[in-house]
């Protein structure tokens, strides 16, 4: 074994032109991007502001850059596979040979899944959470810092790999034993795993600091059962990844020691049992899919209210409900491989499980239905994006009710309509829900409001190329198209494929509109600018901040009363108030141990990769020792002094009374 | 981000309180960090679960378990525990000499338990034994390894512990990351019950 | 016990001036000294039972379990301190039970999944 393990020059894959021409791209990219911030001299205030900061606010909208980028990579993935697929029928190889197709879905399902909607999610929910709670900051905020780096060191190496030897080829789930090192020899795996391992734990850590934080920092006079209905499905999700990312903490590891250390967990030899990493692996990905959903469903709650300027309908049917979905969630995953052949009365209960939790999910619609009910539904473009779920999710919900039939999925299993019918809930709900929320919440984070023209642009394009980009799939799947497949011979489907490709394409320009809108509003955004800090009249706590909020916040934290705290404030004509007096604000100081920490730790993951056993050793000591270190560092807080919270929120008000608003 | 001194020598009432809120959260904080670590266990638990029939033709539990053995580790486990409690009410007494006292008793007992489990698996590993051998192999070295590595953590843990409360006397920021400590310790020491239950008793029958 | 209980009960007036120095809320001498004598019998018992051998298997099975899930419940009250009166004893035990109910789920359902998966592999 050399110094560098097995990393050598070969492992840059230089005869593949196209991954050659993706790097260069990106390489020049990033060049262009690192001018644009030297000639501007932004690194100091991309250090010391962004990198470094504990701000949950700063925190979330990084996150959010971070999925979007991801989205693109994703979403690129996705484009070529639908291309290579319309190009390679009646037996025509395409352009994409099957290895490097084969790395391609598995890099589109982990980075969509853990790197695109995760931190979708979670960005939304650090900006968000908090300030609906009445909170400065999360309960740990220096975690939260540590959080997002962890999250982005495993997209780091997931992205890594398009350069440095190559990603897993083994679908997103990387079942052994095609995963264990008898069929995957390769690195692909390797990164798949740690990429995952240290993305989970910074998502762990992410929901044991926001379950402290709704816990024990809600606003006085906050009941649990008037926490704003985002905070409360987020708070579901949360409890989901606590409960559930340890599983898959455990089934990754036990993966590691088959691959490095000839364990036999999941091996055909010695009595492994490939099943039981089947299982595991979906007694986490089930849950983990509400983790997605739940707080997609508490944005389209709150757009629905506020767009309709009414109470929600059924609040407590709505929390009840959320918590149904988290805790069936955990009793149903068999139903990703009831073909995996357990009894009848296995595969029963399951189904049934599976068909129960279409009550509460029901139970939701309708509360969302009766909100509008004789509500005047401003159509802007959250409430686009959430009709446009209405009716996308119930197809998927509705094909998913099929599919929990175990005879019928006997058939379906693995076939394009089982694709279609995820990307219909995925992309038709949790998806849809993080782009009506960018919508909603954007003015919040960033201080003006988006383009509607071309956000109604971007819906539509989405909406009308996710039907014509997933409904073919529907009818594949019956015709007996089974996924992942690299090439096709079979006349009939091509008019379907075509359709497909046709669909994403579509989807593209929706993105593009999207692209387009941010530099479109940023050109405006003089015009959509947002002083008063509630564009929508909004009926919870974080439209009482300015836009962007405080970075403290609340300059004093508000006594809450009623489930809409924001619209109770108003029309008790305790909105917009200046406090007797301002004391000063205890804060954390930003600090860069959690970027150091998280790098360290993504170089030990990257050093294992490649069996470069010295340098994992090296990334772990340093990233305990940052560690050990920030522990004993007293410099951690600070006092905001009073003239400078009256200087800020003198801004604020005056912008509420004299500013049209009295 | 200017000057703090002056409001850090005169804290307002409220803050104090907001102060004590934080040291709550820590331990709340940890208590769930814990919860998601017994799901950890229980994932292990269940593949040993699945796992511990499939010997491959090789040992099975009743041929290389030996429970006298297992009955001086639990004892040292269990002894340790007491011994934490002691420290504990000794850290909350501001009696620091007692609290490093029964810090170094439970040190050397958990040391004991960590001997005492590497020299069970070295045994096992070179009578051919090792984890490489079996199902079950892989998944009782797995699952009783976590443990070790746990208490591992933990000891390291102490020993940090043991030149903080040395070094800075028992502040409150000392005592709550000692709560954490010994919410750790006898987390571990339950985790324990389970696998001298499940794995060792159930295995021996 | 209801000593016990009643004394954390009147420690939290108090709670919010004073550090956390008294021995209530984390337990004394007595409640670990309790607990020790508990575990210990809870602990022999089941050795003894297995290494003498002389219940029948189904029987000895049970009782380890069930010592083995007692002794869980006096590591929780005696050494964790679990409870239902002070406001973080309650946010501790419910989180606890809640994960106790997960653990059920997936374990229980798990080892299900697979033992059938075996028997339909004639295995």
């Amino acid at each position: 074994m050399s110094f560098l393990g097995k990393l050598s020059i070969e492992a840059v894959p230089y005869h593949e032109p196209i991954i050659m021409v993706t790097l260069a791209v990106v390489a020049l990219l990033g060049v262009v991007i690192a001018m644009l911030i030297t000639k501007h001299k932004q690194w100091g205030t991309l250090w010391f502001d962004w990198i470094t900061s504990v701000d949950h606010k700063r925190l979330g909208i990084m996150y959010i850059v971070l999925a979007m980028i991801m989205l693109l990579r994703g979403f690129a993935d996705a484009i070529m596979m639908r291309t290579q697929l319309a190009m390679a029928t009646n037996g025509a190889p395409g352009y994409l040979p099957p290895e490097h197709y084969d790395q391609i879905f598995t890099a589109h399902g982990v980075i969509m899944i853990i790197f695109m909607a995760m931190p979708f999610m979670i960005g939304l929910m650090n900006i968000i959470l908090p300030l609906q709670i009445g909170a400065r900051d999360v309960a740990f905020p220096f975690l939260n810092n540590l959080s997002f780096w962890l999250t982005a060191g495993g997209a780091i190496l997931v992205n890594v790999s398009l350069g440095l030897g190559e990603f897993a080829k083994t679908g997103w789930v990387a079942y052994p034993p095609l995963a264990g090192l008898e069929f995957s020899p390769g690195v692909g795996v390797d990164y798949y795993i740690w990429a995952l391992q240290i993305s989970g734990l910074g998502t762990l850590l992410t929901a044991v600091n926001f379950l402290v934080t709704v816990f024990k920092m809600r606003a006085p006079g906050m009941k649990l059962m008037q926490m704003p209905i985002f905070t409360w499905t987020c708070t579901w999700a949360n409890i989901l990844i606590a409960a559930s990312f340890p599983i898959l903490t455990a089934v990754l590891a036990m993966l590691t020691l088959d691959r490095y250390m000839d364990f036999h967990f999941f091996t055909n030899e010695a009595g492994g049992n490939s099943m039981m990493y089947i299982n595991l692996f979906w007694a986490w990905g089930h849950p983990e899919v509400y983790i997605l959903v739940l707080p997609a469903f508490g944005i389209f709650s709150e757009v629905i209210s506020t767009f309709t300027a009414k109470r929600l309908f059924g609040y407590k049917s709505m929390v009840y409900a959320s918590g149904a979905i988290a805790i069936l969630g955990f009793i149903v995953w068999l139903h990703h491989f009831f073909t995996m052949g357990s009894s009848a009365n296995v595969n029963a209960f399951f189904g049934i499980m599976t068909m129960v939790i279409a009550i509460p999910t029901g139970v939701k619609l309708f509360n969302w239905l009766f909100t509008m009910y004789r509500g005047r539904l401003v159509l802007s473009v959250p409430v686009l994006w959430t009709l446009g779920f209405m009716v996308t999710f119930t197809i998927g919900g509705m094909t998913g009710v099929l599919l929990a039939i175990p005879g019928a999925d006997y058939v379906l299993h693995n076939s394009l309509f089982l694709i279609a019918h995820f990307h219909n809930t995925i992309i038709g709900g949790a998806v849809f829900g993080y782009l009506a929320g960018f919508a909603f919440w954007f003015p919040k984070a960033i201080g003006f409001k988006l383009d509607e023209k071309t956000g109604k642009a971007a819906f539509w394009c989405w909406q009308i190329g996710f039907l014509l980009a997933f409904m073919p799939l529907y009818v594949l799947g019956f015709l007996g198209m089974t996924r992942r497949l690299n090439h096709t011979n079979n006349p009939d489907w091509n008019i379907w494929l075509y359709i497909a490709a046709f669909g994403a394409f579509v989807i593209a320009i929706g993105i593009f509109f999207q692209l387009l809108q941010l530099f479109v509003s940023f050109k405006n955004k003089e015009k959509l600018n947002d002083t008063t800090g509630d564009p929508w009249n909004g009926h919870t706590l974080e439209w009482s901040t300015a836009s962007p909020p405080q970075f403290y916040n609340f300059a004093n934290i508000p006594h809450v009363k009623d489930i809409d705290a924001w619209t109770d404030m108003k029309e008790r004509g305790e909105s917009y108030q200046r406090p007797e007096k301002y004391t000063p604000i205890h804060m954390p100081k930003n600090t860069s141990a959690g970027v150091f920490m998280s790098m360290s730790f993504t170089l030990m993951g990257f050093a294992l990769i490649w069996h470069i056993w010295w340098l994992a050793v090296v990334g772990l000591v340093a990233g305990i020792g940052v560690f050990i270190k920030r522990c004993y560092t007293s410099d951690v807080d600070y006092y905001v002094q009073v003239d400078e919270v009256e200087r800020v929120e003198a801004t604020h008000l005056s912008a509420n009374t004299v500013g049209g608003r009295s | 981000m200017s000057t703090i001194a002056s409001s850090n020598t005169v804290p307002m009432p409220n803050e104090h309180a907001h102060e004590e809120h934080h040291e709550n959260n820590t331990v709340f904080g940890f208590w769930l960090y814990l919860m998601t670590d017994c799901l950890l266990f229980a994932s292990f638990f269940a593949t040993y679960a699945v796992l511990f029939m499939n010997t491959a033709g090789g040992v099975s539990g009743k041929d290389i378990f030996e429970l006298n053995f297992v009955a001086v580790e639990t004892a040292a486990l269990l002894l340790s525990s007491i011994t934490f409690g002691f420290a504990m009410i000794c850290a909350h007494r501001q009696n620091k000499s007692g609290a490093l006292t029964w810090l170094a008793v439970t040190w050397a007992l958990g040391a004991c338990f960590i001997g005492m489990e590497i020299y069970e698996f070295h045994h096992l590993i070179v009578h051919g034994n090792g984890p490489q051998q079996s199902a079950f192999l892989t998944a009782f070295f797995s699952l009783v390894g976590l443990h070790g590595l746990h208490v591992t953590a933990g000891l390291i843990w102490m020993t940090i512990m043991f030149i903080e409360v040395t070094r800075r006397g028992l502040g409150e920021q000392t005592v709550t990351r000692l709560s954490c400590l010994s919410l750790f310790w006898h987390f571990l020491d339950i985790v324990w019950i389970c696998v001298f239950t499940v794995v060792y008793l159930m295995g021996a029958m | 016990m209801a000593l016990h209980d009643a004394k954390l009960a009147s420690n939290t007036d108090g709670h919010a001036s004073s550090t956390h120095n008294s021995d209530d809320v984390h337990g004394d001498v007595k409640s670990y000294v309790i607990g020790f004598i508990l575990s210990v019998v809870l602990t022999a018992i089941p050795f003894t039972l297995v290494m003498n051998g002389d219940l029948s298997k189904v029987t000895t099975i049970w009782s380890v379990v069930t010592l083995g899930l007692v002794q869980i419940w006096v590591h929780l009250k005696y050494f964790l301190h679990l409870n239902f009166v002070t406001e973080e004893g309650r946010a501790n035990t419910f989180s606890f039970l809640f994960s106790a109910l997960i653990i059920f789920m997936v374990v229980g359902l798990s080892v299900w999944i697979i033992y059938e998966s075996n028997a339909m592999m004639m295995y």
